[in-house]
């Protein structure tokens, strides 16, 4: 990742900050972090962690710095997976919306990753990245996540009168009965 | 009619999202299906408003598939838009996370099912992100020459369904012509003409079969001459470019905020090609162009897929001249399944045989994404493993589906006969949009 010489600068930096103002929070120290919020690298990319009060502005710093396309947003359902790749600053919940951006110029890809509880809502990227107006209602349509300020807040693959969000892990995947032969029939 | 009036209003600082990147009113129309079928028609509204709800498709014969456009029309002009997905949603990325990494491969092939060995590339690099694994060199030219060819079959297609959509018949005669000695270029490779399954975590499935460059040489003797036919009947026939000069047209700041990519973000100017930008596989060792279009319009997008043919057959040609020997899978007995022969004589293999096709392998924790450049954009592959043999998510940035974002603002303000031609050239399938 190119990105690894500023993520090393960004770091040095924290420890300087954190060491003066407060010794006994052992995590913290540890702890990279870039844009102002927990950071990480997993497998080789750069992945960034904002709450949801720091998601907008995050974005908006995001594509000042040139990272100009919203190129993938998807949810996850953690129901039944503990992580263990999240900084220990950050709450988990159940769900995860997954933003991956890309900045042309500088040929870097970035990710952010921000917990939404059940039932809970996060802005809509629509206003500073329009390209997010059909992936945000797929999240949505699996997983039951909403958006708060999208425009056409809708079904997209599913049709409009569907009940439930088929991606959660609690959504039964359903199964066809194999009939063999000579077995019993129903009737 | 109850449609609701977009603000006239044009002052740059209300718009929001899309219109304020187009610096215009949103040719977007946002409209369920049920305020659509609760909209009445009264006597009043049919003399005075003249404007007017149509569907177009699903099954329409130029919208590629099922998919539905739901147009506000004033006469024959399309105002606002709203293409309406989901007729082919089979829910791939829930069966995903039943298969295991082995199986996964069989399932998204299926998304794009006109140049399948992308999604299978762009999910075994993800898996094998994962696995923190090498593949042999061999494999990996194997698997650039495989997926070129692959680009050169959907484009080719491309240039059919075109030709067909717009009146050009002979066209789409030609390109299925083209396509055909490909398939079975593919047949003989992987077994199928479809649907492969031929790129696997660790590598490819079989090594290419005997004379299998002269096959390659022979085609690229043929199409050469045949591409320079096409120059002359589409190029330069005044019809078609009438048809596609000028229509549906895009700039790059709109195509980077809607996250288009691919041909149509190339047409606007923007030379944007992982490919070359962020290289994977070994694009790094050969030569080849990318063509980039200045109008960002029907025909751009129309004439650098024929220009992107070409830099295939290119980049063909360099595999077969540096394709190196070698083994065209990795070697990691707990990847990729032993040859037939060594189960018979050793104990081990035949576990590992047995561990593979019935359990799977264990893929360590974490999540990746990884991307390569499909004939329609960025194809992404997105996997959250939980240390389990399936993927506890899998997800699959599909370029038509970001792309398709971009109809209603290349239709706006067109003719309905523009739609058609703007349809095809933003060339959705609709297996991959709907998943």
């Amino acid at each position: 990742m190119a990105g690894s010489d500023e993520t090393t600068e960004t770091e040095t930096e924290v420890e300087e900050t954190t060491e003066a103002v407060e010794t006994d929070d052992e995590a913290s120290i540890d702890e990279e972090q870039l844009y102002g919020v927990p950071a990480a690298s997993a497998f080789g990319q750069m992945v960034l962690f904002p709450d949801t009060e720091s998601y907008l502005d995050l974005f908006s710093e995001l594509q000042g710095d040139g990272f100009q396309q919203v190129i993938d947003l998807c949810g996850v359902d953690y129901l039944n997976h503990e992580r263990s790749d999240l900084p220990a600053s950050v709450i988990a919940e159940r769900f995860e919306v997954v933003v991956n951006l890309i900045s042309h110029a500088r040929r870097e890809r970035i990710r952010v990753r921000v917990q939404v509880a059940d039932g809970a809502s996060i802005p809509s990227l629509f206003d500073q990245f329009p390209g997010t107006e059909a992936m945000e209602r797929e999240a949505f349509d699996m997983f039951g996540i909403t958006f708060e300020g999208h425009p056409d807040h809708s079904r997209i693959l599913m049709p409009e009168t569907w009940e439930g969000f088929p991606l959660r892990k609690d959504f039964d995947i359903g199964r066809i009965p194999v009939q063999f032969k000579d077995a019993p029939g129903q009737r | 009619m109850a449609i609701a009036e977009s603000s006239a209003d044009s002052d740059p600082s209300i718009l929001v999202g899309a219109s304020r990147v187009m610096g215009r009113d949103n040719a977007v129309l946002r409209l369920s299906e049920a305020e659509a079928a609760a909209m009445t028609l009264t006597p009043e509204d049919e003399f005075g408003d003249q404007k007017m709800i149509i569907n177009m498709g699903p099954s329409h014969p130029s919208t590629h598939g099922v998919l539905r456009l739901m147009l506000e029309m004033e006469g024959e002009t399309v105002l606002r838009s709203k293409p309406i997905i989901g007729y082919l949603h089979t829910g791939m990325e829930k069966t995903g996370e039943q298969l295991t990494y082995l199986q996964g491969c069989t399932n998204v092939t299926r998304m794009d099912y006109s140049s399948p060995l992308f999604t299978e590339l762009a999910f075994s690099l993800a898996v094998e992100n994962l696995l923190g694994m090498e593949i042999p060199e061999r494999a990996t030219w194997i698997r650039m020459m495989m997926t070129e060819l692959n680009r050169m079959a959907s484009h080719m297609l491309f240039m059919a369904t075109n030709g067909m959509d717009l009146g050009a018949v002979s066209m789409m005669i030609y390109g299925w012509r083209e396509r055909e000695p490909l398939l079975r270029f593919f047949e003989k490779v992987t077994g199928l003409r479809m649907n492969h399954n031929y790129i696997r975590p660790g590598g490819v499935a079989a090594d290419l079969p005997d004379g299998w460059q002269q096959d390659l040489l022979d085609y690229l003797d043929l199409i050469t001459p045949r591409l320079e036919e096409y120059h002359i009947l589409m190029n330069g026939q005044p019809i078609w470019r009438d048809r596609l000069q000028g229509v549906g047209v895009m700039n790059e700041a709109e195509c980077l905020a809607l996250g288009t990519t691919g041909p149509l973000l190339r047409s606007t100017g923007s030379s944007w090609d992982l490919r070359r930008d962020m290289p994977y596989l070994a694009y790094d060792q050969v030569d080849f162009d990318i063509p980039v279009g200045n109008y960002g319009d029907c025909f751009d997008r129309y004439a650098i897929r024929l220009a992107e043919i070409e830099e295939s057959m290119r980049i063909v040609r360099q595999c077969i001249d540096k394709m190196p020997s070698g083994d065209y899978r990795a070697q990691d007995k707990k990847v990729t399944p032993p040859p037939r022969a060594r189960i018979d004589e050793s104990m081990e293999a035949l576990i590992h045989h047995f561990k593979i096709f019935t359990e799977g392998y264990k893929v360590p924790e974490g999540e990746t994404y990884a991307a390569v450049e499909s004939p329609r954009g960025e194809l992404g592959v997105y996997i959250v493993s939980d240390g389990s043999s399936t993927p506890y998510r899998m997800h699959v940035r599909a370029p038509s589906f970001v792309n398709l974002q971009t109809l209603p603002h290349l239709m706006e303000n067109g003719l309905l006969a523009d739609a058609v031609a703007v349809i095809s050239s933003v060339d959705p399938i609709m297996g991959e949009v709907d998943r």
